[in-house]
């Protein structure tokens, strides 16, 4: 009888069991050379407005002319997300007043976007779910307003860097959803390479749509937005503080007001932001300096052919060419770079069973990366030396486990190979009986209780008792034999 | 002759003979100016220093051989403000050339140091609504000039300016050119690039010549005309020669004449005049008819829609925030920034400005948009295809440029209607994108110069040089002066 909701919190009781409806509207920034109408530099980071010309300024008499390569990361990204693209699309103008905005209008899309009707497969929990793809648009970026006590400041460095706008319809239904769906989603974008898709520097950015209904009804309920989430955890924590405040509101005999509310991280609160009542009419019109146009079908065709393999995919082919679990494919390809970079290794492995290479990136050397701040592929070892390493180890057993991780780090800061390291210190593993027999025997008098506890049965005693040998040996003694030998001797 | 009551060619003839140098030229026109624009006012902001803007000899090679251009006040020009004649724009200096400027400074015009005066973002017809001051018709002192381009059409017929550029968007340099009696075009949408003209309808705009005959209507387009990569509404179609449309006779040409334009409103004197304008053109060997364009009775009420819906949009960045005019919210005020926009916008637009702001706000807003504006486009299709229904067995149309000669300063200034409608023949041109001229084709009894507009296809303003050139040359109408 479970009448809670996934997305609900479990140590809450209500009277009825509701379910969210939640869509998602995720602004990206397009990694192009120049801005979106204009030949100002994108790039991010330089001093304010440093990187404007009179066209991103909006001065009068400017006037706007599309960058192509906007219009056809565009289309590539509605193509990886399944949509249709439209054959005769146009720009138009959506109005507001903001002084971040110098003409204030946006140019964006109204009623012809770049692509619409697609969909994304996400995997919450390993089960597939489809999230359709609404449409996604062309739009400029506007600018960034910093507040001082007694003014405000505005840089237009961001004011026309493209926008994609990508809107699902409202298939989510729980904040573990919503997180998966952008966690795929960057992780599409990021494999076509044409955005960040960094949350912190706003070249990813995130507003949601939020209603709840009773578990069975099939009218929807009033629908809040809810704006200013900063990581893809604030759009799961919002979600699930949102649906929590629209519930307590109905169980006590309130009802939704249809607004928008911001999220405040820092109070993990959402705060009313204004009320429909207030809602701007933006007065969409056609662009007219921008004439429509025709997007062709050999375009497409050319942008689809530029389309590299998606991460889904890859992974699918993880689990089938190289026999890796799902869990570790999808580990390993939730990154483009890190995925090519896995590939190679993988691919190198002369042995079918790639277990063992799979276990070494996820395991150290993704630790060791991730100390460092860096990603696999920044690790500074050949992939030649990485080989020779998991090799050394799994197969040949010249070094233990745990000797091999100290073997990797010095490898990426020497830059030597493991056989020249476990040369030069002397760390290849022992496995010679008649070497082991002093250490083993030291290990046994001073360890008496544990001797005892073995005799009793306590099979714990023995790892006990490995260990102790292997730190007299520093690691070098094979762990299998120091077992073996300890086994024979206290029988 | 004095040099400033020359034609731009029969100055270039001059210099090219070495008979005359674009310098003194220059000069006589700034004497000119000195002497005569107290009483006609073409020019604003007179009494400014700016930098002198006369090519050097040295880089006077080139087609129009440092011939100064005057230009209007809402075309971007570098080292002199571009203030559309509005508050709202005071002291805007703007950081970049209009592409028709750099155009002129390629083919080594000059650049006329003051600009021409005009109704406030080009909002009027009779130069009434410019912030600074009316201009005066050189015919006559007491009625407008026309507008919005009527600084323009007033410089050149007071032999003020030699030639100038105005901006048409529903009759700005045609109807300004009849009153003032000189000869205005409007070419194809997309012909001259619009990157630098300070928009008023974007979809309607068009920068063009005003002249003191059809040849030099021609040398100037030639110019400023051709695509550019920073107006996408120009198109890439290579500029003809058009000089060489000029003087071939007009024996096989098949004219229509648009019964719709001869109804009542046309001051019966007009119909007179330009009826007799057709008669001529018959003598000269067209083959003339009557023709129907059926919406002409919606084109003003499409116009009104369009024009002020783009407006309203183009508008929204006089703020306050980057250039131009900012009066402050004061410190008491809690919500500033909007104060400071309400302040700004309130005191920085004139009475036509609002209106058409509103207008153009109220058309384009939720709830109305599909019964005016989109409604709109529709009869803009039907307009449209009714020229390219005629166009297709005749070569161009002829019809009054405005339904009256020049009236007088303060006459309309109460009924913006009744100004709205001294625009009835020359709106639907700007709505179907094609080319139109508008040149002398007689005088009223008052002595108040008629024009004469001819229409044809996009992009063939050879037919109309042709026309209006043939035409010209059997009449005497282009070469009488007003008395100054």
């Amino acid at each position: 009888m479970n009448r809670r909701h996934p997305g609900i919190s479990e140590n809450q009781n209500y009277n009825m069991p509701y379910e969210a409806v939640i869509g998602l509207e995720v602004h990206i920034h397009l990694k192009t050379k120049t801005k979106a109408f204009c030949g100002c530099s994108t790039e991010f980071g330089s001093p304010p407005n440093s990187q404007t010309c009179p066209i991103c300024l909006g001065f009068p008499g400017s006037l706007p002319a599309l960058n192509s390569q906007a219009l056809d990361y565009a289309i590539k990204v509605g193509l990886a997300l399944n949509c249709k693209v439209q054959e005769y699309t146009k720009f138009d103008r959506k109005h507001y007043y903001y002084p971040d905005l110098p003409k204030n209008y946006q140019i964006s899309q109204y009623d012809l976007p770049i692509s619409r009707d697609g969909f994304l497969d996400i995997y919450p929990q390993g089960i597939k779910k489809m999230v359709r793809i609404k449409r996604a648009h062309l739009e400029e970026d506007a600018g960034k307003l910093m507040h001082k006590e007694q003014s405000s400041l505005v840089d237009f460095n961001r004011t026309g860097i493209p926008l994609l706008e990508i809107v699902s319809e409202p298939d989510i239904n729980t904040p573990t959803e919503a997180y998966e769906y952008l966690a795929s989603l960057k992780s599409i974008i990021e494999y076509l390479g044409v955005s960040d898709c960094d949350m912190e520097k706003g070249s990813l950015r995130c507003d949601v749509n939020i209603s709840i209904r009773p578990q069975g009804i099939e009218a929807l309920g009033t629908k809040v937005e809810l704006k200013n989430m900063n990581s893809f955890k604030g759009v799961k924590d919002a979600l699930t503080y949102e649906i929590g405040r629209q519930i307590e509101a109905l169980e006590s005999g309130g009802e939704i007001i249809q607004e928008t509310r911001l999220w405040d991280t820092v109070s993990a609160q959402s705060i009313s932001m204004r009320t429909k009542e207030e809602a701007k009419d933006y007065r969409y019109f056609p662009e007219p300096d921008l004439p429509p146009f025709i997007i062709s079908q050999k375009k497409i065709e050319e942008i689809k052919k530029t389309i590299p393999e998606l991460p889904r995919e890859k992974m699918r082919r993880f689990i089938e060419e190289y026999g890796l679990s799902e869990y570790d494919a999808a580990i390993l390809v939730s990154n483009k770079n890190n995925a090519d970079y896995a590939q190679e290794r993988l691919k190198a492995w002369p042995d079918k069973n790639k277990k063992p290479v799979a276990n070494w990136l996820i395991g150290p050397l993704t630790a060791l990366a991730s100390s460092n701040s860096i990603a696999i592929s920044e690790v500074k070892i050949t992939k030649e030396d990485f080989l020779e390493l998991v090799d050394l180890v799994e197969n040949k057993q010249i070094v233990s486990n745990l000797v091999g991780k100290t073997i990797l780090v010095e490898m990426s800061s020497s830059g030597k190979s493991p056989s020249l390291i476990i040369r030069e210190k002397n760390l290849a593993q022992v496995s010679d009986v008649e070497s082991l027999e002093a250490d083993v025997d030291a290990a046994l008098k001073e360890n008496l209780k544990s001797v005892q506890a073995y005799k009793e049965g306590k099979n714990n005693a023995l790892m006990f008792l490995v260990g102790q040998v292997m730190k007299k040996t520093a690691g070098r003694a094979n762990p299998k034999v120091v077992q073996e030998i300890l086994k024979r001797r206290l029988a | 002759m004095e040099l400033h009551s020359q034609s731009g060619h029969q100055l270039l003839d001059l210099i090219k003979n070495k008979k005359t140098t674009a310098k003194e030229v220059w000069e006589s026109l700034e004497s000119r100016v000195r002497a005569i624009d107290t009483k006609v006012n073409a020019y604003v902001r007179k009494d400014e220093k700016r930098e002198p803007s006369l090519k050097p000899d040295s880089q006077q090679e080139g087609k129009l051989m440092g011939l100064a251009v005057t230009i209007k006040d809402n075309i971007c020009t570098t080292g002199m403000n571009t203030e559309c004649c509005s508050k709202i724009l005071k002291n805007f200096s703007p950081p970049y050339d209009a592409t028709v400027i750099n155009k002129l400074k390629t083919n080594a015009a000059s650049i006329f140091n003051l600009k021409a005066n005009m109704d406030e973002f080009a909002f009027g017809s009779s130069t009434e609504n410019s912030a600074f001051m009316a201009t005066r018709n050189p015919w006559d002192l007491d009625s407008v000039p026309g507008g919005s381009s009527g600084g323009s059409a007033a410089a050149v017929a007071a032999d003020e300016a030699i030639w100038a550029l105005g901006s048409d968007t529903g009759g700005s340099i045609r109807q300004p050119a009849a009153f003032c009696g000189v000869v205005g075009l409007k070419p194809t949408y997309g012909r001259v690039s619009r990157y630098g003209l300070i928009a008023f309808a974007s979809s309607l705009d068009q920068i063009g010549p005003l002249t003191k005959d059809v040849e030099d209507s021609a040398i100037l387009l030639e110019a400023i005309a051709g695509h550019d990569q920073y107006d996408s509404t120009s198109v890439d179609i290579a500029v003809p020669d058009y000089k060489k449309s000029l003087g071939s006779g007009i024996k096989s040409v098949k004219i229509g004449i648009p019964k719709e334009y001869f109804i009542e409103g046309l001051d019966p004197e007009i119909k007179k005049i330009v009826g007799e304008a057709i008669d001529q053109i018959k003598k000269l060997g067209a083959q003339v008819q009557e023709v129907s364009l059926a919406h002409t009775e919606y084109a003003v009420a499409v116009y009104y829609i369009i024009a002020t819906a783009e407006a309203s949009s183009n508008l929204a960045r006089f703020d306050g925030v980057q250039y131009g005019l900012r009066v402050e919210a004061g410190k008491d005020s809690s919500a500033g920034m909007i104060e400071m926009y309400k302040k700004t916008r309130g005191s920085g637009f004139g009475q036509e400005a609002k209106r058409r702001i509103l207008l153009g706000t109220f058309v384009l807003s939720h709830g109305y948009y599909d019964a005016y504006y989109l409604k709109a486009l529709k009869v803009r299709t039907l307009i449209k295809q009714d020229f390219d229904h005629v166009f297709k067995e005749l070569d161009c149309i002829i019809t009054p440029t405005s339904p009256s000669a020049a009236f007088k300063i303060g006459e309309k200034v109460e009924d913006p209607l009744k100004m709205y409608l001294s625009d009835i023949y020359t709106i639907s041109a700007n709505l179907a994108g094609i080319p139109a001229i508008s040149l002398p084709c007689g005088f009223t009894k008052k002595g108040m110069p008629v024009g004469l507009q001819i229409l044809a296809k996009p992009f063939d303003e050879e037919t109309i040089f042709k026309v209006a050139h043939a035409y010209e040359q059997a009449t005497p109408w282009h070469k009488r002066k007003p008395e100054l």
